[in-house]
């Protein structure tokens, strides 16, 4: 953690009173620092008093108990470090597109041609070029929410809150500007320097967040935080996205769960991805590993074999998958069964490979349980291609789909008509018999 | 006036049509236009500053009708001079009202009081007070005259306002504070658009309701003493007591196209520009009007623009940095000590002034005659919710056909309009005639002279409650075949039912203001009287009997407040809860 926090709520409470006497709790004993540089996503259900929790940030509510710090100094009044985009938009539909985005800057007393030539920017950092003029009614919902975000970036903030930005849009609207913001700020060119966003959405948390604090509900308390530690550009297909969401959801919905980061085997979701290689590629590398005695240094053989790293790799990644090598401290090992699978003979080989597939990979199993249950014993590339969809992007699902048929057919375990697109059963006495 | 400045400003932005640089004949228009209304305005102005009279010497009024123009003149100039008092005020106190906690604990709770009380009832206590003030002079006639009217606006006015702020969405309030605006800013860019819709039409109908009790200010009788000021009301007051009835057709005809040119050439732009500030964004057809196309086709409101346009960013900025509001200042915590200390002393003064109007009552009449005045505003009550009950059956029918109607609707509602405008005591003349030829008793034919202003309201609110039906409802409506009973029980009847409460209460409210002067009515030197609390009043008034006349505005206002406390608000509030559309 920095050594300053742009913003920190130490041991925050809220209370309102009720309406019918007495008061009630909307937020207990909450702290949180918000550091520069990054992404900070308060999630929670409705009734979590997160909207609060980021009002109290602002300097628009007072805590009942506790202080926020702002760079270390405490908070009086509205923040000026931070900059809010509102759910509703809060556009002053009698101004036009630039007055609404110049706003803040003529309330700081910024010069009039300043103040345009930064209105100017940041509408066209968020594609309205053109539309100054404009008046928010004339805007779609999408737009208008541009215009809010564009009077945020002009003011440079430490800050930049959202309240719920997009759950006003439509869905499509809101994918496409949660895009935007994203790649905004992937690209390093951000007015702010860091987001505190609070959003429902858990995917909308996983895609832009470094880090997603879990609000729970009667009173609002910080049941934890898990750490989004995937890439950026994030795909929401991508497995691990899909098993954080799991995740994530699992705690939400159960309020006793403990918050806690996704467990790196629980990445391993149900269809883990299989190496882009031939089944080819698995038995040359594990016969050449073979040969020089059963235990490699990766970087070593792809010297010697002139290929790259990253050419090797999925060809061990598929041995170790297979269970015929395991690797060490930068060496490949192979096993027992890679060893015999190195030196069988071509009918033996194929039993072994579909030996190991069966055990090892689950889609494999899966594939072939289906195929024994249908009663022409043929399945369709689509019908597999939207199970791999549920775990993979379209790209990928049909990669993995090539790689399966590639072992599956090694295997003797299927066959493909490529012109039917259609999977069916092998007959395994036939082949075996010729061979 | 400030409403304009904003708006105008748009104007300019958005005309852009053709090259600035010849005159048009809408320059010409516009031109002419603006010089007539301003020499008008001076010469008018003048007359009434200049036009000293000693105290005993009170100006005739001549029923030539070449006189009218001169006098419409003068009357026009009272309204609006009342309405840029009301508007100030209501700036002023409704802001307070909206932003001071303590504030509105007081200002709201007087506010509602004092939109019931009958204001025609004070006329007697306000009139003398100006004349003592401005001694030798026609300006306290003047000022009581406009005061009169200003307390016929202010209140709506101030009441629209102060809810606008209230209603301002909560986002918008953050987004302000947050971006930092300064007062003045926060007032401009989102207080005063905010509120201007509202503010236009409140002051729209408060207007006309103006002209009701400009007719009864201009001329009146306070302690035995008849006052007369120049102007269109006290014409028909002259023609009366002559019994000219050519000279009151002559007031008819002129106070209709008063109502008409005012409507065309100040409401109707003001209603086209405050359009434009609706805080939804829906984007909807925008309201278009002669004048306003006039306005923006001409190229001299542009060269202002031009000129002014700089002058006026600089005087924002200036107000803008004056009122900015400090950074990071502690706010103000409000103390528990100070509000019971607050509510205390609020409580105390209200109590004496209490103590004090009831002891100054007793010491002049007795126990019985306020019991007597009791029985009276009893009576008084009677006519007001008979009237009630035969406009709601005469109207409602009529009003929910024309608002379901669209063509009717557009065609008849500034018809609508211009009737609920129209000062309904010019037309008491006939009416009294007519009483008197058939012999009708005024106990009965007062309920048709409060009818008379007071059954607009009702019909105007009508009309929109019905408007405001969602098409969806009339055609689920006509698809489940609802029709006759079942269709108004089901359907009509909840859908109109919150228009109709507030028609009711402005009608209720216009009834009792229109007792004092419908109860007491002549023809000459017939006279005709009703049993009634409005007639106590006006009788007390005449003669000066001071106790009498506390008495009487006293218990009238207690009616007012407690028929609004105790049928009114429950029945609004449960309009707001189980009949509200949307």
């Amino acid at each position: 953690m920095e050594a300053v926090n742009l913003l920190s709520a130490e041991h925050v409470s809220k209370t309102f009173p009720l309406p019918g006497g007495g008061e009630q709790t909307v937020l207990e004993d909450v702290s949180l620092n918000i550091a520069p540089g990054e992404v900070v996503a308060l999630l929670g259900r409705s009734g979590s008093g997160k909207s609060t929790l980021l009002r109290i940030l602002a300097g628009l509510i007072e805590a009942s108990e506790g202080n926020v710090l702002r760079k270390g100094m405490p908070l009086k009044g509205p923040n000026p470090d931070v900059a809010m985009v509102f759910q509703s938009f809060a556009l002053l539909p009698w101004l036009t597109v630039q007055e609404n985005a110049e706003l803040g800057l003529t309330a700081r007393g910024v010069p009039k041609e300043a103040a345009e030539k930064e209105a100017l920017h940041a509408l066209g950092m968020v594609g309205l070029e053109g539309f100054e003029g404009a008046y928010p009614k004339e805007l779609s919902g999408g737009m208008r929410q541009r215009v809010g975000f564009a009077r945020a970036f002009v003011m440079k903030p430490d800050v930049l809150m959202m309240d719920e930005p997009f759950s006003a849009l439509d869905v499509l609207t809101a994918e496409n500007l949660r895009g935007e913001i994203g790649d905004l700020w992937e690209k390093g060119s951000f007015p702010s320097k860091s987001i505190l966003v609070v959003t429902h959405n858990i995917e909308e948390a996983i895609l832009l967040a470094d880090r997603i604090v879990v609000l729970g509900t009667n009173p609002g308390l910080i049941r934890g935080e898990v750490r989004v530690e995937i890439q950026r550009p994030r795909d929401k297909n991508a497995p691990r996205f899909r098993s954080l969401i799991d995740h994530i959801y699992r705690v939400m919905t159960n309020p006793q769960a403990p918050v806690e980061d996704l467990p790196a085997s629980a990445s391993s979701n149900r269809f883990p991805m299989l190496p882009h290689t031939r089944s080819g590629g698995i038995s040359g590398l594990l016969e050449i590993i073979h040969d020089r005695g059963g235990r490699e240094d990766l970087p070593k053989l792809a010297g010697e074999l002139r290929l790259e790293i990253d050419d090797l790799l999925p060809a061990v990644d598929a041995s170790a998958m297979l269970g015929f090598a395991s690797i060490d401290h930068g060496d490949v090992v192979i096993s027992d069964a890679g060893k015999e699978f190195a030196t069988a003979g071509v009918h033996r080989s194929h039993e072994i490979f579909r030996e190991q597939l069966l055990q090892k990979v689950p889609i494999a199993a899966v594939v072939v349980g289906m195929l024994e249950q249908k009663r022409d014993g043929r399945i369709g590339k689509e019908f597999l291609l939207d199970i791999l969809d549920e775990h993979f992007s379209d790209a990928e699902a049909e990669r993995q789909f090539e790689t399966l048929v590639d072992w599956g057919r090694y295997a003797q375990l299927f066959e493909y008509d490529s012109d039917e697109e259609r999977l069916y059963r092998a007959e395994p006495e036939e082949p075996a018999g010729q061979e | 006036m400030k409403i304009m400045r904003a708006p105008q400003l748009n104007f300019f932005r958005r005309a852009g049509i053709e090259g600035p640089s010849s005159l048009r004949l809408a320059d010409l228009a516009v031109g002419f236009g603006t010089l007539a209304l301003l020499y008008v305005a001076a010469r008018v102005g003048a007359e009434s500053l200049v036009r000293f009279s000693p105290p005993d010497v009170i100006p005739t009024i001549s029923l030539d009708p070449r006189n009218l123009p001169n006098y419409a003149a003068r009357s026009t100039l009272r309204m609006f001079i009342g309405l840029g008092l009301s508007t100030l005020f209501t700036f002023v106190y409704g802001y307070a009202a909206a932003r001071s906690r303590r504030a509105e604990r007081i200002l709201v709770p007087l506010l509602d009081i004092l939109q019931s009380v009958p204001v025609l009832g004070f006329l007697s206590v306000t009139v003398t007070l100006f004349i003592a003030m401005f001694r030798g002079s026609l300006l306290g006639l003047e000022a009581a005259s406009i005061f009169a009217i200003f307390t016929g606006q202010a209140w709506n006015m101030t009441f629209s306002f102060y809810q606008s702020l209230r209603t301002i969405p909560a986002e918008l309030d953050e987004m302000t504070t947050l971006y930092q605006l300064s007062r003045w800013q926060r007032f401009t860019r989102l207080e005063l658009p905010a509120s201007v819709m509202g503010l236009v039409w409140n002051g729209m109908m408060s207007f006309g309701g103006g002209w009701f009790f400009l007719a009864a200010s201009e001329s009146i009788s306070v302690l035995n003493r008849q006052y007369t000021l120049p102007g269109l009301g006290s014409y028909v007051a002259t023609a009366i007591a002559a019994k000219d009835m050519h000279a009151i057709w002559w007031a008819i005809g002129t106070m209709v196209t008063l109502v008409l040119l005012i409507d065309q050439f100040f409401w109707k732009p003001l209603v086209v520009i405050a359009d434009r500030y609706k805080l939804e964004l829906s984007a909807g057809e925008e309201r278009r009007f002669w004048v306003v196309d006039l306005w923006r086709a001409a190229s001299l409101p542009e060269h202002f623009a031009r000129i002014a346009g700089p002058l006026m960013q600089a005087i924002d900025r200036r107000l803008s940095a004056l009122t900015r509001v400090a950074e990071q200042a502690e706010p103000k915590q409000p103390s528990k000590t100070g509000d019971v200390v607050f509510n205390v002393i609020a409580g105390l003064v209200t109590v004496s002034l209490v103590v004090a109007a009831v002891r100054f009552v007793l010491s002049g009449v007795g126990l019985k005659e306020v019991g007597h005045a009791a029985l009276l505003g009893l009576a008084t009550s009677a006519r007001v919710v008979a009237l009630l009950i035969f406009s709601t059956i005469v109207w409602t029918p009529i009003g929910v056909a024309i608002g379901m109607n669209l063509k009717l609707a557009r065609l008849s509602q500034p018809v609508v309009q211009i009737f609920a405008s129209f000062p309904a005591n010019f037309l008491f003349p006939f009416a009294t005639l007519w009483f008197i030829k058939l012999g009708v008793s005024l106990n009965w034919g007062s309920m048709l002279l409060m009818a008379l202003g007071a059954q607009w309201y009702l019909l105007f609110n009508v009309i929109g409650g019905a408007q405001a039906i969602p098409n969806d409802l009339r055609e689920m409506a006509a698809s489940l075949g609802l029709r006759g009973f079942r269709k108004w029980k089901f359907l009509i009847g909840p859908a109109i039912f919150g228009t109709w409460v507030t028609g009711a209460i402005t009608a209720s409210g216009g009834a009792w203001n229109a007792s004092i002067v419908s109860e007491l009515v002549s023809w000459g030197n017939t006279t005709l009287k009703a049993k009634g609390l409005g007639a106590y009043i006006a009788e007390a008034t005449t003669m000066g009997d001071w106790p009498r006349i506390v008495l009487g505005v006293g218990l009238m206002s207690v009616f007012v407040v407690a028929a609004n406390r105790l049928v009114w608000r429950p029945l609004y509030d449960l309009a707001q809860r189980r009949y509200q559309l949307s």
